[in-house]
């Protein structure tokens, strides 16, 4: 988090839109999990209006219906549920609940988790205090546990889902803005705009947080997986989402009473969300090594080495 | 050391309090158990008796203030669902969830030293791909889908395995595997990682140059340093390895604090949700300074 880097020479500068299109490039596999990413995020936002009504639609004939075969259309090439619907059609349609919620939940954690980090960095009041023992009691006990707990009290819905999640995952943030703050407001800059006169709230915002947010966006960025994981065993367990709305994980349970006779009712939801977590850490992975100047010539060489 | 651990003792009570009182409230709001508990064309006055008998009457602040009295003197309550106490109900699912996850997290760390070490011993090569591969694959799977399928294969289809229960050491493989996924493969990244780093310093070059042999190197000069960072991941791991023990135990139907939590909060057992609480707490509390204590037999520079 240094702001001044003459170091690095300009051409190696992994910020420019072209040099990163070329690593990804050289790496088949971050390629790949960036081309799936990009397909299923555009099925997330198009997806209902593009196939929403296929996916309610009931059909007798089609009831589960076995996959890979295209008799009944290109749209029942996953098989069909009990109640006939295609799956594809689904998995398309509930792509954009997932994807909502977590992104809601990962946005709302940065959020209020880095606000909170930033006070309890900046401040050494009682509150700040409050704030770390806080994280402390959310952090010290298993999140799914805590999840149920609040879910089944405050009852099942997208808008509770998304604070429970959110507050989980807040300490994560929180403690990264604080543990950076500690740092920075110690700095030269900081201590100028102090003796200049200004105030707390003036410095935390102008100064400090536009040096702290990089980081909390590269934390959220890998901490989408988790919370669509997350999300996913609530909605599995029952205490997530609640029909007619729906989620991949909620997919997984509809399913989980007919394996003997239709497997493929929850596997492929569960299969979408294995694939989509598993691109997730397959490109924050690549990201971690175009970052960071000690391993960036391990994709330098891979060029090398093709030509 | 002595003061270091009052205070981590004194900050993890605190927690467990913070827990406690949050997770009263909560479970009184989900609503009045006599409505499950009694049958349905029960009298007002059998309602009132039963919450008389069971302090429900009384207004919520002063069944918080009797809670924390009886805490004080050991008295968990009564589980509404068996009638007996709560925290025996808690007591006796515990070790079933304790074998589990002891299981897991040993396998696994093992598995995953072994694996990691390997991989950053050649990086870049077929057995680091793939190991890298499988590693993420492994922190990416939802358990609960790995479970479905399992049974799916190796019960449905196979017929070689039980789909739940437990009994015979064939009942062990699934919930053993599935909840061994995540911290293996969350693991397998983090031995790699202090691996590479610890094999790239001047005194594995000097290990080198005296002859030493391979394995020698690896597992004992470059391992014996990379150890801190995963057991604070492998420490970290086995609290959220309770959150892996829910699915599997609802899925699987093992008897542990996971089932028993899940069972007790839509049963409105409230006792038996704040004694399961109060003891996965203790157990979380009580492993943290065991890993602390743990640092200074790994690393000696290290004293509190």
């Amino acid at each position: 988090m240094t702001i001044i880097t003459p170091d690095i020479k300009p051409a190696a500068v992994p910020g420019s839109g072209s040099v990163l299109l070329a690593y990804l490039k050289r790496d088949k596999l971050a390629l790949a999990a960036a081309i799936f990413l990009a397909i299923v995020v555009l099925a997330a936002v198009l997806g209902p209006w593009l196939v929403g009504d296929a996916a309610s639609r009931l059909g007798l004939r089609q009831r589960n219906l076995a996959p890979f075969s295209l008799a009944s259309g290109w749209i029942y090439v996953l098989g069909a549920d009990t109640l006939g619907r295609p799956i594809l059609a689904r998995l398309i349609v509930g792509a954009q609940n997932t994807f909502g919620i977590a992104a809601a939940a990962v946005f709302a954690s940065m959020l209020v988790g880095g606000t909170l980090g930033l006070i309890a960095g900046y401040s050494e009041r009682w509150y700040s205090h409050l704030i770390l023992r806080l994280a402390d009691v959310v952090m010290s006990f298993p999140s799914l546990l805590l999840a149920l707990i609040v879910l089944y009290t405050l009852g099942p819905s997208i808008t509770n889902l998304v604070i429970v999640l959110a507050v989980t995952r807040m300490p994560i943030y929180l403690r990264t803005a604080r543990a950076e703050v500690l740092e920075l407001r110690e700095r030269m800059f900081v201590s100028a705009a102090r003796a200049m006169g200004a105030k707390p709230a003036r410095i935390i915002i102008r100064h400090i947080a536009p040096l702290v947010l990089p980081t909390l966006v590269t934390i959220s960025a890998i901490d989408f997986a988790t919370v669509i994981l997350s999300e996913s065993a609530l909605s599995f367990l029952g205490l997530g989402i609640q029909p007619p709305d729906f989620t991949w994980g909620a997919m997984v349970a509809n399913g989980r009473g007919y394996l003997a006779t239709a497997w493929w009712i929850a596997f492929w939801p569960g299969f979408a969300i294995m694939l989509t977590t598993l691109s997730l850490n397959i490109l924050s992975n690549w990201a971690r090594t175009v970052a960071d100047p000690q391993q960036r010539w391990r994709l330098q060489t891979l060029r090398k080495a093709a030509r | 050391m002595i003061t270091y651990l009052g205070r981590r003792a004194f900050h993890s009570i605190l927690s467990v309090i913070g827990l406690l009182t949050l997770v009263f409230f909560l479970t009184r709001l989900t609503g009045d158990p006599s409505a499950l508990y009694l049958p349905l064309d029960s009298t007002a006055e059998a309602r009132a008796a039963f919450a008389r008998l069971n302090g429900l009457d009384q207004p919520i602040y002063w069944q918080f203030l009797e809670y924390l009295r009886d805490l004080l003197q050991l008295d968990f309550g009564e589980s509404l669902r068996q009638n007996r106490s709560a925290m025996q109900v808690a007591l006796e699912a515990f070790p079933e969830t304790l074998k589990l996850a002891a299981v897991a997290i040993t396998l696994s760390t093992a598995l995953a030293i072994l694996v990691g070490s390997l991989a950053a011993a050649r990086p870049g090569s077929m057995f680091d791909r793939v190991a890298s591969l499988i590693s993420l694959a492994g922190a990416s799977a939802p358990d609960f889908w790995v479970a479905i399928v399992g049974i799916l294969v190796f019960a449905v289809g196979l017929g070689l395995l039980p789909t739940s229960g437990t009994g015979t050491w064939a009942h062990w493989i699934m919930p053993t595997f599935v909840l061994m996924l995540r911290p293996f493969g969350l693991l397998v990244q983090v031995v790699r990682g202090t691996m590479l780093s610890a094999l790239a310093s001047p005194y594995i070059k000097t290990a080198r140059a005296k002859g030493l042999p391979r394995q020698k190197i690896i597992f004992g000069h470059a391992l014996r340093n990379s150890l801190l960072p995963v057991v604070t991941v492998a420490g970290d791991l086995a609290t959220s390895l309770v959150n892996g023990a829910v699915v599997v135990e609802s899925i699987f139907g093992w008897p542990g604090i996971g089932k028993l939590m899940i069972d007790s909060i839509i049963q409105r057992d409230f006792a038996v949700v704040q004694s399961t609480i109060l003891v996965t707490a203790t157990a979380i509390f009580i492993l943290n300074i065991a890993i602390d204590l743990l640092y200074t037999v790994l690393d000696p520079r290290i004293r509190y």
